[in-house]
């Protein structure tokens, strides 16, 4: 288990850019979602088209084709970045967003009828229906699924390992090869996981029960 | 799906708005495509000949090849996964204590890793535990070790959501524990959980492209090697996406479509657990209209 100790850093360093990757992209993955959401319900059809086209995609496809996708295609279409992790978050939160989005929308068709057409009988406009009245109500709705969603984003930034951005997967993969002791390292980013995941579902359970909306 | 709660039939200034707006955002769409076509065809990123390798037959075959290697680990990683699942499922419902906690322990364990570490541990850490096997294996033991702590609890969610009179009217007349779990308590449980498992057969499918790590030549793999080969990494991995899209989408269309019928029959939705990715999406619209 030494090796696990005398290399704290490189796990707690790893940790840091698996935490940063999470946070920014389910920031951006949130925006996404939402807009996404509003564009697929919607009264005008290009909008939705392009919100199902953008879902359907994204959702069947998987993260690592996507990262290994931009990865190449990015410098291809002219775009730099000076980090592979802006990359990393750009592909994460494309991909996040796209479930985000379903779900939202899930949670706007959950608020009840009556709320938007009494919003419209006031004259509010779409977009104000769906910002003032819907919206607040539905993502209240969904507080668990998109907890759910966020533990998920801490499992999948490890794939921007796939794009040698140093965090947690990517330091355990370096250490592995540098000491050849693949259990113990193995057992130490284990644990860096669990100490992220686990407080994670806890406080997810804990906004749930604050926001549920008691029907 | 239409927006069933934010417009209800529209009047002729709304349509005539709704009109105007369709054909701004039509022209918008329209012209963020140019931009990326200009983009990409300045490059030279859509030249035929970038395209045209990845249309011929012996390539195709390549690919396809490689689909049956996806297919064949998920298939694979996915009964072993329901096998182990279900055992873990009943014995966190068990009433010994030990079986109970020790059940709970692999699941919360293997539920909060990335697929990646468990796929990276197999790959490097079984060898020297002495275990020497085809990448392929360990490819598929890093997935039905993850998923199945995942089915575990969509399994419990499954049983648990029954309710407590099924059991305890098996019991009463007479069934032992096996017998009302066997007869009465599983069938029923199972029918409501297809539609989750579905859904994570997607994600498990997804999934067995981080095979490429382990140099195990799934879809993406052998879209890598064939973009080494051409010289052209972007198309040959685009075209892997579609042979993805393709087989999720049929299988995402019968999930929705298993929950639907389900919603229809039991009045229930879909049984859902966190930390799975594709979480259920109309759920939140089922517990609305209880």
């Amino acid at each position: 288990m030494n090796v696990v100790f005398d290399n704290l850093d490189v796990f707690v360093a790893g940790m840091r850019t698996t935490v940063s990757l999470t946070l920014v992209s389910f920031a951006a993955a949130f925006v996404i979602g939402v807009v996404v959401a509003a564009f697929r319900v919607s009264p005008v059809p290009p909008l939705r088209a392009v919100g199902a086209f953008y879902v359907g995609t994204v959702r069947n496809t998987p993260l690592a084709l996507l990262m290994v996708l931009f990865f190449f295609g990015f410098p291809d279409v002219g775009i730099q970045f000076d980090s592979f992790w802006v990359s990393a978050v750009i592909v994460l939160s494309a991909y996040t967003g796209a479930f985000v989005g379903e779900t939202v929308r899930a949670g706007i068709n959950a608020v009840s009828r009556g709320q938007g057409e009494a919003a419209r009988a006031l004259g509010l406009t779409f977009p104000q229906t769906l910002r003032v009245v819907v919206l607040p109500q539905a993502l209240r709705t969904v507080a668990a699924p998109l907890g759910s969603i966020f533990i998920a984003l801490i499992k999948n930034s490890a794939l921007a390992a796939l794009i040698s951005v140093h965090e947690l997967v990517g330091n355990t993969e370096d250490l592995i090869t540098d000491f050849a002791q693949p259990i113990p390292i193995f057992l130490g980013a284990a644990v860096g996981y669990l100490i992220l995941t686990l407080p994670s579902g806890l406080m997810v359970n804990v906004i749930e029960r604050r926001v549920a909306i008691k029907r | 799906m239409t927006a069933p709660v934010l417009a209800d039939a529209l009047g002729p200034r709304a349509r005539r708005r709704v009109r105007v707006a369709s054909i701004a955002a039509g022209l918008l769409v329209l012209a963020c495509l140019a931009v990326a076509v200009r983009r990409l065809s300045d490059r030279g990123q859509l030249e035929s000949d970038k395209w045209r390798p990845l249309t011929e037959w012996p390539v195709l075959k390549f690919y396809l090849g490689g689909l049956v290697n996806t297919l064949k680990a998920a298939a694979v990683a996915m009964v072993i996964a329901m096998a182990v699942g279900g055992v873990m499922a009943l014995a966190r419902l068990a009433r010994n204590a030990p079986q109970r906690w020790l059940a709970t322990l692999y699941v919360e364990f293997f539920r909060g890793l990335p697929l990646y570490l468990l796929i990276i541990f197999c790959w490097l850490g079984l060898p020297q535990l002495g275990a020497r096997l085809e990448t392929f294996w360990y490819l598929v033991i890093a997935l039905s070790v993850y998923n199945s702590s995942i089915l575990a609890e969509i399994f419990r969610a499954g049983i648990l959501s029954l309710d407590r009179g099924q059991s305890e009217a098996a019991y009463s007349v007479g069934l032992g524990y096996w017998q009302a779990m066997g007869l009465v308590v599983i069938p029923q449980a199972v029918r409501r959980m297809v539609p989750a498992i579905v859904s994570q057969l997607v994600t498990l499918l997804k999934d067995t492209s981080l095979g490429v790590v382990i140099f195990y030549e799934e879809l993406l793999r052998r879209a890598r090697i064939t973009g080494e080969f051409f010289h052209n990494p972007v198309h040959a991995v685009a075209m892997a996406a579609l042979f993805y899209i393709a087989v999720n989408s049929v299988l995402s269309a019968v999930a929705r479509r298993l929950e639907a019928r389900q919603r229809q029959r039991y009045g229930a939705g879909r049984i859902d657990v966190a930390g799975a990715e594709d979480v259920a999406l109309t759920q939140a619209e089922a517990t609305a209209k209880v």
